[in-house]
């Protein structure tokens, strides 16, 4: 069968055949690296439609539909126009600062990509610390949230970047502990062992209830990171217009817009590897025929219906709605979701230690 | 006043909210002071669309100058243009026919139901949600489309003149507002269920920006703003015109003074608006849109007043005449005005999250503030 891990293996073998191992190590990891800025590019593209077309079904409207059919190249169209743009920067800016924000923000969406395992057997970077990778990294792009609203000299911005950082900040530990309570279940960090512990059934219907929890938890709290509504403080178009993004434009601005679908993305895959099986297919226990079955469709298609169904409740939240206040937001995670998960991890570790889950 | 909130103490921000701002709805500016994110002081600064309508009616005859007053609170034209005709009645002591009542009162009801759905759909937009306003314009294009085919115009009406109104309603409105009304009573639950019962927005809605029933009073606010927080002033009930003393209906009043009874008022309000059509619809009398009057009105000598509640609370018209064709002074006011002077006092201590749930309950339309 035709899958990421056959080709990728074909293309190794083939150039190991015509020339020794360096420059074959050199030009699978270009290879790579335009592969990744290619998945960024298409990624953007796509939930940027994505977003539009489902933000207009809630909205009893059309959505994009001029450009090419049904609109699709719409996104592009208005890609093209945000790089044909002048790439103003205020006078009285930072300008170091200023212009290396976007990049922070953008370059650390793009380092996450490299453990996500797209399919079986096709990841760009098998690390045995995955899903501690993944925190780590996750946790850089406040800087430079941080980075563009104090560096843009506004106001508004400083107020979106400090409200980004306090919100950030707390919810990574929420997003943490649910994401433990799956290390704890599986006895692994490593992203691949995580699915293959998935075998015989995915953790969201192997694990009971605090795994229900733990999932819940872990989509308020990536919502919160990723500064989507209804916890888009940074933002918050009506009360700081911009937030920290306000003295943008052209390019720069595409670049943070860019990188947070990315996150989006990204957190959604997380979460459907650790409870929803990433590539793994639907298997049920030891029903040897149904689970072959499953097994027919391509693990790729697995990975991204789990994970773009992931993102359409992410667009779903923020159609729907109202923002919450600042204070609202930390009281939120401080004094109910922190306490919940932390008990919520004490249940599953009593779990994976007696082994109750199926 | 501007030099010495411009002059903050140390660790305070100014910030200028306005005159391009998304949630201040029109070109109204805003300087507030901030400590981190609280508010310590708001200073509303006036004048970016003044158009100095009051001199303006000055030179304009007692015929010509109601149409101007359609650019005021343009989401209330028709209640504008009815409250400066009724000024010119009484002073002229026209007997208005009874079809014009009916008609008139439809459509004022008709407005009030148009503008507080836009003011709903800009409020749930301002707190984040943006969904809402495509739905309440849902409802609000079905109204506008009625007005175009009674009246030509779907914002700036100008259909209300001394003695009646300009011309006959159109064939199909009375089946046209009938749908409408079935459509709407569908609706409004849709409302409750997607925004005034979500936990967020109660939130968001409850205990900010508090307002007394005797503050409301000292700041002279008026409409859904005073009573929401209790006081009774629907100018419909306290001093009815037109037909609203033969009409059953009942004055919203909440007495929670917090946004989110300013925000059930207006929602309950489209509710008893409702019931106003529906007992007017059935039985436009026949007969007279439009009393006879003299080509040209001359005022007698004297001064006249009237008011009118319109969707943003009372409306005073006050005419000084001195005899001739064209009013000596006219005075309008306005309740945006009144109701905006209040802001300073209801968001000082709150967060700067609030100062939208709190200005958008005021539903401020900024041409109203300056005229």
């Amino acid at each position: 069968m035709l899958s990421f891990e056959n080709i990728s293996h074909g293309l190794h073998n083939w150039l190991s055949a015509i020339m020794s191992e360096t420059p074959v190590v050199l030009i699978e990891l270009t290879l790579v690296a335009l592969a990744a800025i290619t998945l960024f590019a298409a990624l953007g593209l796509i939930l940027v439609y994505m977003e539009r077309k489902v933000a207009a079904v809630i909205q009893i409207r059309k959505g994009p539909n001029r450009v090419g059919p049904m609109g699709i190249f719409q996104t592009a169209a208005d890609t093209l126009k945000l790089v044909m743009k002048e790439n103003f920067m205020p006078d009285s800016v930072d300008k170091f600062l200023y212009k290396l924000a976007p990049f922070v923000v953008m370059i650390t969406a793009m380092l996450i990509l490299a453990p996500m395992p797209f399919a079986q057997g096709f990841q760009i970077w098998n690390i045995n610390i995955g899903v501690f990778y993944v925190t780590a990294i996750s946790s850089i792009s406040v800087i430079g949230v941080l980075m563009a609203g104090w560096a843009s000299n506004n106001k508004y911005s400083l107020l979106g970047a400090m409200r980004s950082g306090a919100q950030i900040v707390s919810y990574e530990l929420s997003a943490g502990f649910a994401i433990l309570s799956i290390v704890a279940l599986t006895g692994s960090l490593n992203l691949n062992d995580i699915i293959l512990s998935q075998q015989d059934g995915w953790w969201i219907f192997k694990g009971h209830i605090p795994v229900w929890i733990a999932f819940v938890i872990f989509m308020i709290a990536v919502t919160a990171e990723t500064n989507r509504a209804p916890f888009d403080m940074a933002e918050a178009e009506s009360e700081l217009t911009g937030g920290f993004h306000t003295e943008y434009g052209g390019m720069r601005f595409a670049l943070f817009f860019l990188a947070e679908y990315i996150n989006i993305f990204i957190v959604c895959g997380i979460g459907a590897t650790l409870f929803f099986g990433g590539w793994m297919p639907f298997h049920i226990g030891h029903w040897e025929g149904f689970n072959h079955v499953m097994d027919y469709i391509p693990s790729s298609i697995w990975f991204f219906g789990k994970t773009f169904f992931l993102i359409f409740v992410i667009m779903w939240f923020r159609w729907t709605f109202p923002r919450l206040r600042i204070d609202q937001l930390l009281n939120l995670e401080w004094k109910y979701l922190l306490p919940i998960s932390l008990f919520n991890l004490l249940l599953i570790t009593v779990i994976a230690i007696k082994g109750w889950h199926f | 006043m501007i030099e010495e909130i411009t002059t903050a103490k140390e660790g305070e921000m100014v910030i200028n909210i306005g005159p391009q701002h998304p949630s201040t709805h029109g070109v109204l500016h805003l300087l507030i002071t901030l400590d981190g994110e609280t508010i310590k002081k708001l200073e509303p600064n006036l004048g970016y669309i003044h158009r100095s309508i009051e001199k303006m009616c000055e030179s304009l005859s007692y015929r010509q100058f109601i149409y101007s007053t359609s650019r005021m609170d343009y989401l209330s034209a028709h209640i504008n243009n009815h409250a400066c005709a009724m000024a010119v009645e009484k002073a002229m002591e026209i007997e208005v026919p009874e079809r014009a009542e009916y008609i008139r009162v439809i459509l004022d009801e008709l407005t009030r139901i148009a503008s507080h759905q836009l003011w709903w759909g800009a409020m749930a937009m301002d707190l984040g949600a943006l969904s809402p306003f495509f739905y309440a314009f849902r409802e609000r294009e079905v109204i506008t489309d009625i007005m175009e085919e009674t009246c030509g115009a779907r914002l700036t009406m100008n259909y209300m003149v001394p003695g009646g109104v300009m011309t006959d309603i159109h064939p199909n409105f009375v089946k046209h507002v009938k749908d409408f009304i079935v459509q709407f009573k569908s609706k409004i639950d849709e409302y409750d269920t997607l925004v005034t019962d979500n936990i967020i927005f109660q939130n968001r809605m409850k205990n900010v920006g508090l307002l007394s029933a005797e503050d409301a009073i000292s700041y002279g606010t008026s409409g859904p703003t005073a009573r929401g927080s209790g006081v009774s002033c629907d100018i419909r009930k306290t001093h009815p015109y037109s037909l609203y003393s033969k009409l059953q209906f009942e004055e919203v009043i909440e007495t929670g003074c917090d946004s989110f009874s300013r925000y059930l008022v207006r929602v309950k309000e489209m509710k008893q608006s409702v019931k106003i059509i529906e007992q007017l619809i059935d039985n436009i009398p026949e007969g007279d849109f439009v009393a006879k009057t003299k080509a040209v009105i001359k005022l007698p000598k004297g001064e006249f007043y009237s008011r009118a509640e319109t969707a943003r609370g009372e409306l005073g018209v006050y005419i000084v005449s001195e005899g001739g064709t064209t009013p000596y002074r006219i005075k309008f006011r306005s309740p945006g005005f009144s109701n905006l002077s209040a802001l300073n006092h209801m968001v000082k201590g709150y967060k700067i999250g609030d100062l939208v749930a709190i200005m958008g309950t005021l539903d401020l339309v900024i041409p109203d503030i300056d005229r």
